[in-house]
């Protein structure tokens, strides 16, 4: 999956300490600044966005530990 | 996971904590209170039953207590002495983060063996100055000089940080990571010095001497534990800790029950035919007990449960966060409610410090529990959580 979208929304609600361009897909986020504050902006942009809503077994720490695991979800929501 | 021991064992050691619980740690409980002074004796005696290695697993010598087992211990202890009962929780929150996450640490589990053999009292420094009490946030950093490493941290509490063998400390992993990017360090007596920067004249808990300290110490790179300690904290820390905390506390709410249980008990016997006012109130206090110990059981068992499971991802789920937060926020409440209500019961008897009856301890203790890690930042925290939490149909 194209990562860019994800990559705007994360330099949008992230409030990374690390600029999202100088990540990896698999850099882990929560050593990147991503606090649990920000991840429920995050996620909740992601829904909007993508137009999916994440169910409970996929919200854990797990899921936005990286632009990947983020991805990975996403795509298993979209299908 | 973890749980080995025979029912009858378990039960023989309960025995065997209840006997150290009136002989030695009731017996100094005033005394360490008053002073403000670490229980020395009840910690001894607790040694002298092996129970610093209580959750450790037995194929690593330990007795291989269940965390519902663990849970059963600090209850009981609570009984006798809240500080002693705190400081013994404290320790195995610690032993719990070694035993789930030494992974293959020849440093680590030839540690393990030492605490074993020797006994050791673990602390644990991971509040500090300037981060305004989130654990998941460092201002100190590991500095990494080849095989060893130094670190210095502000930490406004280490409990019973000058009677510990060894201090676990938490810091971002080097000089240039996030506030978030931690690991987690083990520092022996004599690799670390403390500085002392506040004392500990409080309230409740006063055996705890939770005092702050500057700690600064050198070790080798074997003692930095190998997993993040963002997972530490949410596989071991959060839930172990507050099961544990709810457990001593429950223990110190049923000791006041049964202080209010005897109070009504002699004031029935004086007349049968008319029993005291008071005693409605002891099948009222009676029932709230039960549901906190009720809360307690429950998360034991889903956190039992998840630990045999093995699935690593399962902790990090923001649902159960959420509820072993609620554990925490609710017994802290609830302490305080089981306290007061017996202390109504036993009217000002327990209202003295002089008295056998007194609970004046008990209810200076119990209002530490909402402020130990304080239920109004855990409740903000949940209501961020709650936000991203949706219970399935």
């Amino acid at each position: 999956m194209n990562t860019e979208q994800i990559r705007a929304i994360l330099a949008e609600h992230g409030r990374l300490t690390t600029p999202v361009e100088d990540l990896e897909d698999t850099s882990d986020l929560y050593h990147s600044g991503l606090t649990s504050l920000a991840t429920v902006g995050l996620m909740l942009a992601l829904e909007d966005e993508f137009d999916i809503e994440f169910p409970d077994s996929a919200l854990s720490r797990k899921t936005f530990t990286s632009i990947e695991s983020i991805a990975e979800v996403i795509e298993e929501l979209v299908e | 996971m973890h749980q080995s021991i025979q029912q009858t064992d378990f039960d023989a050691l309960m025995e065997q904590v209840h006997k150290i619980g009136k002989e030695v740690i009731a017996v100094n409980a005033d005394d360490v209170d008053k002073q403000a002074r670490f229980p020395k004796e009840s910690i001894e005696a607790i040694k002298s039953l092996k129970l610093m290695s209580a959750y450790v697993p037995a194929s690593m010598g330990g007795m291989g207590l269940s965390v519902g087992q663990v849970a059963k211990v600090c209850e009981a202890l609570g009984h006798y002495c809240g500080s002693t009962a705190m400081i013994y929780a404290m320790h195995k929150i610690q032993v719990a983060c070694l035993t789930h996450h030494y992974h293959d640490s020849p440093y680590l589990i030839d540690y393990i063996s030492k605490l074993v053999n020797e006994q050791r009292l673990i602390a644990s420094a991971t509040t500090e100055i300037g981060i305004g009490g989130d654990l998941r946030s460092s201002i100190c950093a590991v500095e990494v000089d080849g095989d060893s490493f130094t670190l210095t941290k502000k930490a406004p509490v280490i409990s019973y940080a000058l009677d510990a063998d060894d201090i676990l400390v938490t810091a971002r992993r080097q000089a240039d990571s996030a506030a978030s990017d931690q690991v987690q360090v083990m520092f022996h007596k004599g690799q670390f010095e403390l500085e002392p920067i506040s004392g500990w004249d409080t309230l409740g808990f006063r055996g705890t001497c939770s005092s702050g300290f500057v700690i600064s110490g050198k070790g080798s790179i074997g003692q930095i534990f190998p997993e993040n300690f963002g997972e530490i904290l949410s596989e071991s820390m959060h839930p172990f800790a507050h099961i544990v905390w709810a457990s001593l506390w429950s223990g110190i709410a049923a000791d006041a029950v049964n202080k209010a249980r005897k109070f009504i008990r002699n004031q029935a016997k004086k007349n049968i035919n008319a029993p005291p006012i008071s005693a409605i109130r002891l099948g009222e206090v009676d029932s709230v007990l039960q549901n906190m110990r009720n809360n307690i059981a429950v998360a034991e068992q889903e956190y039992s449960d998840m630990l045999t499971a093995g699935d690593k991802n399962a902790f990090s789920n923001f649902g159960f966060g959420i509820r072993i937060n609620n554990l925490k926020t609710s017994s802290a409440q609830l302490i305080v409610d089981i306290v007061g209500k017996a202390m109504l019961i036993c009217g000002i008897a327990s209202y003295r410090n002089d008295s056998p009856m007194s609970l004046s301890r008990h209810i200076r203790d119990a209002y530490g529990a909402a402020l130990m890690v304080n239920n109004d930042r855990i409740m903000l925290h949940n209501s961020t959580l709650l936000l991203m939490h949706r219970e399935e149909h």
